[in-house]
């Protein structure tokens, strides 16, 4: 018996986003789910009732009804009071429900023993779970719409013009904190034709800001801010204070500020103080993307976009509804992808395997046991702390070298080839005497142990490859040391020991200048190549 | 030391010799590498002096000669200029082969080491082979050498009728062969040998002079090879199995290195042996004239190459020869540090063949302290020049010629290049109009987005430097 899934009207105040779109509802029936979908769930993002209806999914007339017929729901908040009211036994619920932050939640849930996946508990480090990222894909519309707000705010070109009627400078923005928000952000304002500045505690993302088009700025103070999981940590006061006057000086240099900073369970870093904004020219901009966690800049009053001291400071809390329309259809091909993990077979049941890195660490209440925290996946204790975000990373570049050993030679050559050598070993097996074979043998697996390793060469390198043979060649050297002095126990008569010893040390003479020449040099070019 | 002792030593000097190349898959472990091939050496020649076939009598003799040669290779070593590399290394190159011709010699006038039957014949003909492989390796890294440093025009030198006098050559080695393992007595066979070995130095001078200065980077690896199996036939020749390994190892590792060569010249090992560029001795007049691209070329200030560079956020630096004949590569990198500083992503594509040995341009470079991280092979960016505001090819011709991927009929047609062309602008530092080493004007110059700095590369290098640091 399939599953059916329910989708609800959001029911918090000022929430725009839906848990799943019709072009999503569509591909969740081939999964093999049924769909009911709360009357007017999809309104506030532009989605009519009809076009989910068109998509294949049942209309729920109200709240307690598809709460009631549901297997599944999917949901974008953590469920309200009187939604948890509404839930059954054995009902599985997705969404963004903060179980660090809302322990009574979790009691109530695990009371009414369901189970229940928190979209925000996702292990991020683990690459598989990209897909399922909502955090990810809803700061992305966040960074994307603090630049928007600001830009409408903002009394100026962000792109530097010159017109008939004079020039134009291009805005000046900086933005704080490089996280998935802040790159979005960096990312459009520079697409806007702003000159873009930005700053982070953790050195690595520079290289992010600067293929998105941004500028690092760096703090001029030496300590990794690296918090693990993507996130930043708190700083050491000295720190914090080489990075005050890096704002200031921001703040007095720039059109647009906007701050991302956050510190998960701990309110929002002060960063912006009520002197920098003072110093501000008239007619700036800060959007703060941290106000709901009290705000990165002093003044932010949140919720609300406010003039003080001739600059705009806007703290909307809002700003992913303000993009609902996509942002909830992100928001549902993340679900999707979570989905489409949880039901592999493709028969429309579900299977929430806590042996998967990924399902256990969303899963914080399974058939009313409350699994939260999960332990710690394997793989991100040996992982870099990267953010899950699609920037271009620098990709490491794979082993170095651009060939393998070519492609696949054609059957008939290659046939000839077999042909050829099977002949060339029928004759030396038939006519050579046994001593010959035992080093052909060693001379053939040689040629093959060469061929496999220097396969491995990296170009780069093809020169110290070329000295070191050279040196190791002058191996012959033995066959000059071998006749130098042999013990002749035959005493054999006539032995030119005179012409042998002469050609001998001739011989032994230019090998070690090989061999001495060959491996001083190749060290001597080896010192160079650093990175 | 028992002869069991000094075989098992034998066994690890191999270890070590493999282990040696393999470290060189990465610059990371290529010194340790460099380090167990010279341990490895230590250990097979002690293991030799001190075994059971050299006796006390020898040991002052040996340390003679190891104290002389040694010196001579260490002060090479510490004199050689990093852009005389090629050279160096065609010049030792020569000195295996004339180490194999002298060992075969030696060997077969000692009458200490007596053979019958079949055993003699393949001992013979061991000698034979070696001593000929000995004596091409010579003469030819000879000539390398003379070409690389200058000595000797880079043009090839076509004889009439080459491929019948080494046809003709082939015929009297292969006779004198039969005539040297017949001969009843070691003064009888003298004679065949030693005509083949003057033989044999010809064939090597002819096969190099015969080939062009572009096509030098395969000579060289070849070489290498001939020089691996001039020492495996030794091992043969002396029933040495620790030669016969090296001699393998090395020889292989030349013909990979050849084919790796050929292959980014689009070109036939066979047809590079041959002699010349082009198939056949006509067609090389053919070529320049058939497609001679029409446009104008614009040429362009250091300074302007400066503001360009400066305004732009992608670069890719695409050395040739004329960089390490110029010795610019200091100035190269005194510029890459300024722009990267500056937050310019400034990468290097190298060609395989760029340069006048494999690897040329990656030493010169890293000569210089050039990163090697940003040091990329030609697969590795050739995608990425549409996303490149400035490529500045310095000295390079044929490798960045858009003739071989348009024009079917260019002698260089299907020969992989490096598509600076498809960089918002080039810039292209030349001395002159001259075309490069195949004789194949180039449609680069003529394109709309390409700029041309005449000049000597490092003088204008050096301008571009300093008006990037005003």
């Amino acid at each position: 018996m399939p599953l059916t899934i329910g989708v609800p009207r959001e029911t918090f105040a000022g929430e725009k986003r839906v848990a799943t779109v019709p072009d999503v509802v569509e591909k969740l029936i081939k999964l093999g789910f049924a769909v009911r979908v709360e009357r007017g769930a999809g309104d506030a993002a532009n989605f009519a009732d009809d076009t989910y209806r068109t998509a294949g999914a049942e209309i729920a007339a109200d709240a307690a009804s598809l709460w009631s017929s549901s297997d599944i729901v999917l949901k974008v908040r953590a469920p309200s009071n009187a939604e948890v009211g509404l839930m059954k036994e054995g009902q599985t619920l997705i969404g963004f429900l903060w179980p660090a932050q809302n322990p009574e939640l979790m009691q109530q849930l695990a009371a009414k023993k369901v189970t229940a996946l928190a979209i925000d508990a996702l292990p991020r480090t683990l690459s598989r779970a990209q897909k399922m990222d909502a955090l990810t894909s809803q700061a992305g519309v966040a960074g994307y719409r603090a630049v928007i707000e600001a830009a409408n705010a903002f009394g100026r070109f962000f792109n530097g013009q010159i017109t008939a009627a004079g020039k134009v400078p291009p805005a000046k923005v900086f933005i704080a904190g490089a996280g998935v928000a802040g790159l979005a952000a960096i990312g459009t304002a520079a697409g806007l034709g702003a000159i873009v500045r930005a700053n982070d505690t953790r050195a690595e993302v520079a290289d992010q800001v600067v293929s998105l088009g941004g500028e690092f700025v760096k703090v001029d103070y030496e300590e990794e801010g690296s918090g693990g999981g993507g996130y930043a940590k708190v700083m050491s006061e000295g720190f914090q204070q080489a990075q005050r006057e890096m704002y200031a000086k921001q703040a007095r240099e720039v059109d647009i500020i906007i701050t991302t900073a956050l510190i998960p369970g701990k309110p929002a870093p002060k960063l912006i103080t009520a002197e920098m904004v003072q110093s501000m020219k008239p007619g700036s901009v800060i959007v703060d993307m941290a106000a709901e966690q009290g705000g990165n800049c002093e003044l932010t009053e949140p919720g609300q976009a406010v003039v003080k001291h001739g600059v705009t400071i806007i703290g909307y809390t809002d700003l992913v509804s303000r993009l609902a329309r996509q942002s909830s259809t992100l928001y549902a091909n993340n679900l999707l992808r979570l989905t489409e993990e949880l039901c592999k077979t493709k028969d429309g049941l579900i299977d929430v395997n806590m042996e998967d890195d990924a399902i256990r660490g969303l899963t914080v209440i399974k058939d009313g046991a409350i699994t939260w925290p999960a332990p710690a996946p394997k793989v991100a204790a040996a992982a870099p702390a990267k953010p899950a975000t699609a920037a271009a990373a620098p990709a490491a570049k794979k082993g170095g070298h651009g060939h393998g050993a070519g492609a696949p030679m054609s059957g008939s050559s290659l046939a000839m080839l077999f042909g050829g050598g099977a002949l060339l070993f029928w004759l030396v097996g038939a006519f050579a005497p046994a001593s010959f074979l035992s080093h052909f043998t060693v001379f053939i697996l040689a040629c093959f142990v060469g061929y496999m390793v220097v396969w491995n060469v990296t170009p780069a390198l093809h020169t110290p490859l070329m000295s070191v043979t050279n040196a190791i060649s002058s191996i012959i050297a033995i066959g000059a040391l071998v006749q130098v002095a042999p013990p002749l126990e035959a005493a054999a008569d006539g032995r030119p020991s005179g012409w042998i010893l002469g050609l001998a040390v001739f011989a032994l003479v230019l090998t070690a200048i090989n061999m001495f020449g060959g491996f001083a040099v190749t060290r001597r070019m080896l010192a160079m190549f650093r990175k | 030391m028992s002869a069991n002792l000094a075989s098992a030593a034998y066994i690890g000097a191999t270890i070590l010799f493999i282990l040696s190349l393999g470290g060189l898959s990465n610059p990371e472990t290529a010194r340790r590498g460099n380090l167990y091939g010279i341990i490895g050496m230590t250990l097979a020649v002690l293991a030799t002096v001190l075994g059971p076939r050299v006796t006390a009598a020898g040991i002052p003799w040996i340390i003679g000669a190891m104290v002389i040669g040694g010196s001579i290779g260490l002060f090479a070593a510490k004199k050689v200029q990093m852009t005389q590399m090629p050279e160096l290394v065609a010049l030792m190159h020569s000195l295996v082969g004339l180490a194999a011709c002298l060992v075969g010699f030696a060997s077969y006038i000692d009458t200490s080491v007596v053979f019958t039957g079949a055993e003699k014949t393949i001992h013979e003909v061991e000698i034979y082979i070696g001593i000929y492989i000995g004596a091409i390796t010579f003469s030819g890294s000879v000539i390398a050498f003379g070409k690389l440093s200058g000595k000797i025009g880079g043009k090839p030198m076509l004889l009439p009728g080459r491929h019948v006098i080494n046809g003709i050559a082939a015929l009297i080695v292969l006779y004198c062969g039969y005539a040297f393992v017949q001969a009843p007595s070691i003064e009888a066979g003298m004679l065949p040998l030693i005509v083949m070995t003057v033989i044999g130095l010809l064939f090597g001078i002819h096969m190099v002079m015969a080939i062009g200065g572009a096509d030098m980077p395969v000579v060289v690896s070849m070489l290498n090879s001939y020089s691996g199996w001039a020492a495996a036939a030794t091992g043969f020749m002396l029933s040495n199995d620790l030669l016969i390994v090296i001699g393998a190892l090395v020889g292989s590792s030349g013909a990979i290195l050849s084919y790796i060569m050929c292959r980014a010249m689009n070109r036939n090992f066979l047809s590079v042996i041959a002699g010349g560029f082009g198939t056949g001795d006509g067609a090389k007049v053919g070529a320049g004239g058939t497609a001679a691209p029409a446009g104008e070329v614009v040429s362009i200030s250091a300074a302007e190459t400066a503001e360009l560079l400066k305004d732009s956020k992608n670069v890719i630096i695409v050395p040739g020869y004329g960089m390490a004949v110029a010795q610019a590569q200091h100035t190269v990198f005194e510029i890459t540090k300024l722009l990267r500083e500056k937050g310019v992503n400034v990468r290097f594509g190298i060609h395989p063949v760029a340069g006048r040995m494999p690897g040329h341009m990656n030493v010169l470079l890293a000569e210089a302290k050039v990163p090697y991280d940003i040091v990329m092979e030609m697969d590795e960016l050739n995608d990425d020049f549409p996303s490149t505001d400035v490529s500045i090819v310095i000295g390079a011709n044929d490798i960045v010629n858009p003739a071989a991927e348009d024009d079917p009929t260019s002698p260089i047609a299907g020969m992989p290049v490096l598509q600076v062309w498809k960089a918002k602008t080039s810039i292209v530092m030349k001395r002159s109009m001259a075309s490069g080493y195949a004789g194949v004007d180039n449609p680069l110059f003529y394109k709309d987005n390409n700029r041309m700095l005449f000049g000597d590369a490092k003088k204008m290098l050096d301008e571009v430097l300093v008006v990037l640091k005003s």
